[in-house]
């Protein structure tokens, strides 16, 4: 990928708050298209790079070019290309939900009649007429994202929009984020769930102590682990033994409810059990990316 | 529409969905002029009561006059008993054309007042039954003094009170509101001048004011209160928009330092309640002490008072506006220089 089609090229960008060094020497490129993850736990800097990239705050050191422009200082020219949603959910006080979008669209100059539209996009068309303290945590979190793609905006930045939802919830928004995908837009978004990541992003970068640790697509990055898949049986389908001495198991063991076979290559395992009709409960775990985080900081991952 | 009027538009109806605000901007000052108002509406107004016993052309007039109020009795010596108990300065004892006058020594300048308006009735009749006209006569005029009645002082100063209320709160607790909530933030990553955003809410707080000199006056006006415009009283106007914009940067200025809702709320507390006391909202200047009438002259409540009451109640005419707009001006340009120093986007 060129640095002409890139919407976003972070180099080596440094941001200290006296002794803590928020961000630490933290490049990467995003494509124009592309859903970008940064993961990490709290206070991994996933934030502050994000407000570097924004043009909310400058960097101590390092360069930002978004969309081809300088965030920093306030780039007026390039405001309208952006779509920013808040960590807290930013609202006017007391305004119903369309009311929200036309004020914010309005800031952008743009039409009020688009807040139906957006209202859609969202799922909250039936809310329309409340106000905003009266929705849930989610239908507030997918008010926050509608507000920031009121203008249309080419890239949209959104910070931790599942944090503190039920996983209902969390799934709603998922949907959410797919359908402004497909309408072709740049999505860099922070969160700390690590299997959410995996399902949506493109590439993830996964942050911790101001640093960029890692940064692939999540499947390469658990390909890269060269961790064993664990496969899972019901008790009693097969011993212990005969299922240790199948080609290609490394360890097998049993507890009181299954059996788990560890292996790095499933392919002949799979086919030896069918073979034997040993496929009842059958589960495979592959490693994910908490195991990924766990192999890079060696410990464990918490959110 | 344009990011100032959809600005203006959200707030205003922010404004007005907001139960607790809209109690603080209206019915709470107007609890005080009520309250005020009505207490102290019969304060030097009562007459002096006198018994009397019998009836004659100079009780007629007399009672035609109404400058006494007429208790009338029957009994001679039940009226003389009222005078001895003190319930009354005197009795007025009428026997055909003999007028007795029974007076309490207590209160001397009472019994005096009354004594010399029955004397001088008793004058006017004797000449009358004399056929000659009066050698000496004269004429009473009324003169506008500077005491008012207390609608008069109280609407004036509660109305200011109130604006300079509303317009503190409503920029100090906007601003430390969007802060808190990352909406000035959002503003700030949106291609929209500070200014419109500023000049918007600014607005809203001069439609207020507006709002609350209508309600005020309108209210005060009842015929319970009996508030008497003067023609002048369209000056209040100017004099509204600048105390709110003058208000508006202190609130601004409260809003830049404080963190919280909360805290705003208890600094313009602090700012604002001793200044409405020692400005005059609540009693006249001109009754205070020496040493408080110098102090309140620093307060810009203060001279937005004299202002309103100038053009409110005393029929005073456009040049009365010049030092109190100069003062909210100057307030307003030294205030809202050091908001805008010390002005954070961020907490």
């Amino acid at each position: 990928m060129t640095e002409e089609r890139s919407a976003v090229v972070v180099r080596d960008v440094r941001k200290s708050y006296g002794e803590l060094k928020a961000v630490d020497g933290v490049s990467f490129t995003v494509a124009e298209g592309e859903f970008f993850g940064i993961l990490g736990p709290n206070g991994a800097g996933k934030t502050t790079t994000l407000e570097i990239i924004e043009g909310l705050r400058e960097p101590d050191s390092g360069d930002v070019t978004l969309l081809g422009e300088r965030p920093w200082p306030r780039n007026v020219k390039l405001l309208p290309r952006i779509g920013v949603q808040l960590q807290a959910s930013s609202f006017f006080d007391k305004l119903t939900a369309r009311e929200q979008l036309q004020t914010f669209g309005s800031l952008y100059g743009v039409n009020s009649t688009r807040a139906d539209e957006m209202l859609e996009l969202v799922g909250l068309t039936d809310k329309a007429n409340e106000q905003e303290n009266k929705l849930s945590g989610g239908q507030r979190q997918r008010l926050s994202i509608a507000c920031a793609l009121m203008h249309d905006p080419d890239i949209v930045f959104l910070d931790e929009p599942t944090a503190a939802l039920d996983p209902q919830a969390r799934r709603n928004l998922w949907d959410v984020l797919r359908a402004i995908r497909e309408r072709g837009k740049t999505i860099v978004y922070t969160t700390h769930y690590l299997d959410e990541a995996e399902i949506l992003c493109d590439r993830v970068a996964i942050m911790d102590e101001g640093r960029i640790l890692a940064l692939d697509p999540p499947a390469v990055l658990v390909r890269g682990l060269d961790a064993p898949t664990h496969v899972t049986l019901q008790k009693g389908v097969l011993s212990v033994m005969d299922a240790s001495a199948l080609d290609g198991v490394e360890e097998a063991h049993e507890d009181e409810v299954s059996l788990t076979i560890s292996t790095r290559r499933p392919a002949p395992v799979l086919s030896a059990l069918a073979d034997r009709g040993a496929l009842d409960g059958l589960q495979v775990r592959t490693a994910t990316l908490e195991d990924v985080f766990l192999n890079l900081t060696g410990r464990e991952y918490r959110a | 529409m344009t990011a100032f009027k959809t600005l203006s538009l959200a707030m205003f109806k922010g404004f007005i969905r907001d139960k607790v605000t809209l109690f603080f901007t209206f019915l709470f000052p107007l609890m005080f002029l009520v309250i005020f108002g009505l207490i102290l509406r019969d304060v030097g107004a009562d007459k002096t009561k006198i018994a009397v016993v019998g009836d004659g052309p100079i009780v007629s007039a007399l009672r035609d006059s109404g400058v006494l109020e007429l208790q009338p009795y029957d009994d001679e010596n039940a009226a003389v008993q009222k005078v001895k108990d003190g319930d009354l300065p005197a009795a007025l004892i009428v026997r055909g054309q003999v007028l007795d006058v029974r007076f309490a020594q207590s209160d001397q300048v009472k019994s005096a007042t009354v004594v010399g308006i029955i004397n001088g009735f008793v004058d006017k009749a004797n000449v009358a039954a004399t056929g000659q006209p009066p050698r000496f006569t004269f004429a009473a005029e009324k003169v506008e003094d500077a005491s008012l009645k207390p609608i008069q002082f109280l609407t004036p100063g509660i109305l200011s009170w109130g604006v300079a209320v509303s317009a503190v709160f409503g920029s100090a607790l906007t601003l430390v509101s969007w802060r808190r909530k990352q909406v000035l933030r959002r503003i700030r990553l949106a291609p929209v001048s500070a200014t419109s955003v500023l000049s918007s809410r600014i607005l809203v707080s001069a439609g207020v004011a507006l709002l609350q000199g209508a309600i005020f006056i309108g209210v005060a006006s009842l015929p319970v209160f009996g508030l008497r415009l003067s023609g002048s009283w369209w000056l209040a106007i100017p004099l509204l928009l600048l105390g709110t914009i003058a208000f508006f940067a202190l609130g601004m200025l409260v809003g830049a330092f404080a963190k919280t809702e909360e805290a705003a709320s208890a600094a313009a507390n602090i700012i604002v309640l001793p200044m409405a006391f020692m400005s005059g909202t609540f009693f006249p200047m001109d009754q205070a002490p020496a040493w408080l009438q110098a102090v309140s002259k620093v307060f810009p409540l203060r001279h937005m008072n004299d202002g309103m009451l100038d053009v409110l109640v005393r029929g005073k005419g456009i040049q009365a506006l010049a030092v109190p707009s100069a003062i909210l001006v100057g307030f307003a340009l030294v205030v809202g220089f050091l908001a805008s120093r010390v002005f954070k986007w961020e907490e």
